[in-house]
């Protein structure tokens, strides 16, 4: 086995050492009952190209679609040069920076990514990455009722997406958290609906999304002050790249931001692996979860970086930790450092400038077949938005008939099921929204 | 890595005007632009801190950085209860397939076949290492997979309309992780005692016991590397009161083709892939944590849960009613489980066991070579994968009641001047000077000499020179960072310096 | 050594409390500071806050340990240390004289189940 360096000599004198006459009676203790009578059913070793094939074989039952779809995986271009930095050894194959002298690398790409996360997402502060978009939203949660200390209600926006409300509602419910879920009006959060259960008194926060999951970007004028002036917390879970043109959660007047930052150059990869992102208030430092880094100096006064706050953490808190988070997403923060610094606010803007004008010509041009109608007429949308179909033939046909011919056709929009939530990025051609509508109008 | 320190922040290294993104020209024309959104919704705080640099600068900027770093690509790590293996090239070259990275998740399965049947493989062979019926893949680190297993058995309960159990047992030793993962699922923490041995005490375990029992969280070896002999009766005292035996899966790896937790009668269990299956770190993630429950609990699975149709010949994706809920949007992270399934094709069954156990042979030579050098509590049997000093002996300068003996901290910064990751320290938390070393299986008997040739320099050198431990380390890029200044200042963003 | 003063009352979890009428002064010990090292925060509760004996009101932190504050009475919170907001290090340089909360005593029986100077010197020997 390859993996495995130890001749048969090598055991030998090893087990001469320890005192024992062969490596069974390293378990000589281990009842016999428990141990494996044969081998694990599982396949004998391959050989690296035997494993090649059985799993190049699997890939290619795989058929990718052209994705004219979002909700929370963006199919942004990822620059060459990042997957060729993350897959250094020096990176990838190093654990947890708990030794701050032979790990400077690692703190200091993360001390890059939480800067450039705060500025981005106009917060104070940025932890070194949750799993995802998803569990960052839950962990906000947990964050907010545990800083009300009394107060165990969150109310969440329908207009987050279903998957992320469906993660909130698992932790909220073995958590002990009351979630009230508001409506929306015409694909936007119903503040009226907010405005009554903050009434009650109860509330410790609110979170509402940005981009929501129709694609509208949400005017939250005076949200902020109304859920701070009932005691509570507001959360804002923001689609990482549009943030560059998007009024950040910390210009709307939020206490975290929170929410995925696949959006920042990461390959789709089936859903995983992604990286969660969630900035804080100053003021909330302590009760965030996660890993923080932070600036300090050596021993000879030169600046350097170290794990920092950790008394919140689970390794020195235990039961009494803000999360049990510990792992995370790692050198996905390298991944969006890498990014950023590559595209800088030009790119940044450019990406976002180029995505809004690839959704809003698809826009137009499937309305214009007369198959689709706005669903939310006149909602402004960057690069995400959703039609309701009118084709006899419904939604999943038209999706399957798409799916044929090459094309994710976008993604049914929960609760309206003749509506399909569309996306379009840089990475869309005029030429692919031509076939695409050919289709279509087949 | 190198012993000078590369230092700039990328910050530093911008230039107004330079560009390190090309991007084809708007094949859009000019009748849509981002302006044109309502000036309400647009941002007008300044992104002006985001580096503006070139490909090069950037490129040489991480290349630089990365050799501040240590990885075991660099170095041995004898890092207890962190599996600090080595990550095998082939499956992080499959990982990056197209056909892989470019799926979107909301494709229609008959379109994602090819991943939806190596989860189903990865899945299969998972249950068989661990004894399990099934294996949800979709935790994205072992904490969350913790999350995710006590979720299960809350959701077991409940669903029987047992409501009073709220309490879950939790040895002393346990990694910290056990009692806050309970915390967040809302359970009751309550710990229970360690023999002299080591060992969970049984007779505090049966005063512990009740109808209010959730369940016991545990793992074997537990984190003293020692084997829970008692397990099966461990396991019948905790079924007999109602509750639910889980299975920490950190320390798996001594287990593998030799004993299963299945078998040992654990019902829940988590694996960590980055530990026991291989997959890189990647300096704190992304990981996996793969939930496996015995048969009987499969329903309570979370979902989305994938399943082979064998009327349409057909992998497809599930909603279970009775599972616990959603605990990821999607599979989890993917890219993670191609890793570690490639791991599992290329050690194979008879791999499997030799890994397992050449990792237990490491750990006991160590062991044996050290332990006159550094004080080792529990000597009456072979440890499994790990083992844990509790510091230097008293000849070696390591007696406790010394105000200035040699502490663990100082002999873990002091290997790092020889090329060497430290081991875990202060856990767990039943030895005051706590070193838990954990070697894996791929390190050869010549690193292993040589680690213990300079633990045992280390040990003379407490002795002879015990400045130099406390001073250490010498030759790494930084030297003995201020903790207490990062906390009290608190800079956690770089912030320009101003202008004069 | 650490030092114990005479005159205070000691619990068991390294609180102190030093009664003046019907109020009690509650800090840690100079014990309990040794053995966390440089303390960076305090986490402390609220002006009004109750506070119940043999539950904790807060946590002291120092950068790699951080240690529950149990409530040696029962009582009101009616005055908090806030010197110790921006200088948490005044309990290392000062134990005894950096008290963390002010309560208003509910129960001053409680006092009688609290360690003696003297004994509370044994427990830290």
């Amino acid at each position: 086995m390859k993996y495995i360096p130890h001749t048969t000599e090598d055991i030998r004198q090893m087990l001469a050492v320890i005192g024992v006459d062969k490596v069974e009676d390293l378990y000589a203790e281990v009842p016999e009952e428990l141990k494996l009578k044969q081998p694990l059913g599982i396949p004998s070793a391959q050989s690296e190209i035997e494993v090649r094939r059985i799993v190049g074989e699997m890939a290619a039952q795989n058929k990718v679609l052209v994705p004219f779809a979002g909700a929370g995986s963006y199919d942004h271009y990822t620059p060459s040069l990042i997957p060729y930095i993350t897959s250094r050894s020096e990176f990838s194959t190093s654990y947890t920076p708990y030794q701050a002298e032979i790990s400077q690398g690692t703190l200091a790409y993360i001390f890059e990514y939480q800067t450039m996360m705060a500025r981005l997402t106009g917060m104070d502060i940025s932890n070194a990455s949750m799993y995802d978009g998803a569990t960052a939203t839950a962990e906000a949660m947990l964050m907010m009722v545990a800083a009300s200390k009394r107060r165990k209600k969150v109310l969440v926006s329908s207009t987050l997406l279903p998957e992320v409300r469906q993660v909130v509602q698992t932790y909220a419910h073995y958590h002990g958290v009351e979630v009230h879920v508001i409506g929306h009006q015409d694909g936007v959060t119903d503040r009226a609906e907010i405005t009554a259960a903050l009434s009650g008194g109860d509330v410790a926060g609110v979170i509402v999304a940005q981009p929501n999951r129709f694609g509208i970007v949400e005017d939250l004028t005076g949200l902020a002050d109304e859920v701070h002036a009932a005691g509570a917390l507001l959360a804002v879970n923001a689609v990482a790249s549009t943030l560059a043109v998007l009024r950040s959660p910390g210009e709307w007047g939020a206490d975290i931001a929170c929410g995925d930052a696949q959006s920042l150059g990461l390959p789709l990869n089936f859903g995983g692996p992604y990286i969660g992102y969630m900035c804080v208030k100053k003021a909330l430092v302590r009760k965030m979860p996660g890993r923080l880094v932070g600036e300090t100096t050596d021993a000879d006064g030169r600046r350097c970086f170290v794990l920092t706050m950790q008394a919140r953490e689970q390794h020195i808190r235990r039961e009494k930790a803000t999360s049990n988070i510990c792992t995370a997403q790692g050198i996905m923060c390298l991944w969006v450092a890498i990014y950023l610094s590559l595209m800088g606010p030009e790119g940044l803007k450019e990406v976002n400038d180029q995505s809004y004008a690839a959704a809003h010509s698809l826009h137009d041009a499937l309305v214009n077949t007369g198959l689709f109608a706005e669903a939310f007429p006149g909602k402004p949308f960057v690069n995400e938005f959703t039609l309701r179909f009118l084709g006899e033939e419904g939604v999943p046909a038209l999706r399957q008939r798409m799916a044929k011919a090459g094309f994710l056709a976008g993604v049914v929009t929960e609760g309206e099921p003749d509506c399909i939530t569309f996306a379009a990025t840089e990475r869309r051609t005029p030429d692919e929204v031509q076939r695409f509508l050919r289709l279509i109008q087949q | 890595m190198n012993s000078t320190h590369y230092s700039p922040l990328i910050f530093e290294l911008s230039r107004p005007g330079r560009k390190g993104y090309s991007l084809p020209a708007s094949p859009w024309g000019d009748a849509f632009s981002v302006d044109g959104l309502p000036q309400t919704l647009k941002r007008t705080a300044p992104l002006s801190l985001l580096p503006e640099a070139d490909e090069l600068t950037v490129a040489r900027h991480y290349t630089n950085m990365s050799n501040n770093n240590f990885g075991v690509d660099t170095g041995f790590y004898p890092l207890g209860s962190c599996t600090m293996k080595y990550n095998p090239k082939i499956n992080e070259e499959l990982a990056a397939l197209p056909a892989f990275t470019e799926l979107h998740p909301a494709q229609d399965d008959d379109c994602s076949q090819g991943s939806l049947r190596l989860y189903d493989e990865l899945q299969k062979a998972l249950s068989e290492i661990g004894g399990m019926s099934r294996f949800t893949l979709n935790p994205y680190a072992g904490a969350h997979g913790e999350l995710t297993g006590l979720m299960l058995i809350r959701a077991y309960h409940l669903d029987r309309g047992d409501t009073k159990r709220t309490k879950i047992l939790i040895p002393d030793t346990a990694h910290g992780t056990n009692p806050a993962s309970a915390a967040v699922c809302g359970l009751q923490v309550v710990e229970v005692k360690s023999t002299p041995q080591g060992t969970v005490d049984l007779d505090s375990l049966s005063e512990l016991l009740g109808d209010d029992v959730a369940g016991m969280m545990m793992t074997n070896p537990n984190t003293l590397g020692l084997f829970e002999t008692q397990i099966p009766a461990i396991s019948k005292m905790v079924h007999a009161c109602g509750g639910l035996m889980y299975y920490d899966g950190a320390n798996l790896n001594p287990c593998l083709g030799v004993c299963r937790p299945g078998d040992m009668g654990f019902d829940v269990m988590h694996i960590n892939l980055h530990k026991t299956f291989s997959t890189p770190h990647g300096g704190g993630g992304p990981g996996a944590g793969p939930v496996g429950v015995r048969a009987g609990l499969e329903c309570y699975l979370p979902n989305p849960q994938v399943e082979f149709d064998a009327a349409t010949g057909l992998y497809r994706q599930v909603f279970n009613p009775k599972g616990l809920g959603q605990i990821t949007p999607h599979l989890g992270n993917f890219a993670i489980l191609i890793r570690a399934y490639a791991y599992i094709l290329s050690l194979g069954s008879e791999g499997m066991a030799e890994a397992g156990t050449m990792a237990v042979l490491n750990a006991n030579y160590i062991r044996e070579r050290l332990k006159d050098f550094y004080d080792l509590p529990i000597d009456d049997v072979p440890c499994k994968h790990e083992f844990v000093f509790d510091g230097l002996r008293e000849e070696y300068g390591g007696a406790h009641h010394d105000a200035s003996h040699i502490r663990t901290l100082e002999v873990a910064k002091r290997l790092l001047d020889f090329g060497f990751h430290a081991p875990t320290i202060y856990f767990p938390l039943l030895y005051h000077e706590a070193m838990m070393i954990e070697p894996t299986e791929t390190e050869s008997l010549e690193t292993l000499d040589r680690f213990i040739e300079v633990m045992k320099q280390i040990a003379k050198e407490a002795h002879d020179t015990p400045e130099l431990l406390h001073t250490a380390p010498h030759t790494t890029p930084v030297r003995l960072p201020d903790d207490v200044k990062a906390v009290k200042d608190a800079k956690f963003t770089y912030t320009p310096p101003q202008p004069q | 050594m650490s030092q114990v003063i005479e005159g205070l009352y000691y619990s068991e979890s390294h609180e102190f409390v030093k009664v003046e009428g019907e109020y009690g002064y509650v800090g840690i010990t100079d014990y309990a500071q040794d053995q966390l090292g440089n303390v960076v925060y305090v986490d402390m509760p609220e002006v009004g806050d109750d506070v119940t004996a043999g539950e904790d009101f807060g946590a002291v932190e120092s950068v790699k340990a951080a240690s529950d504050l149990i409530s040696p009475v029962s009582g009101e919170v009616v005055e908090v240390n806030e010197a110790l907001e921006d200088e948490p290090e005044l309990i290392n340089k000062d134990a005894f004289g950096s008290w963390i909360i002010k309560v208003k005593l509910s129960d001053p029986s409680e006092l009688d189940a609290l360690l003696s100077a003297a004994d509370y010197g044994k427990l830290c020997q």
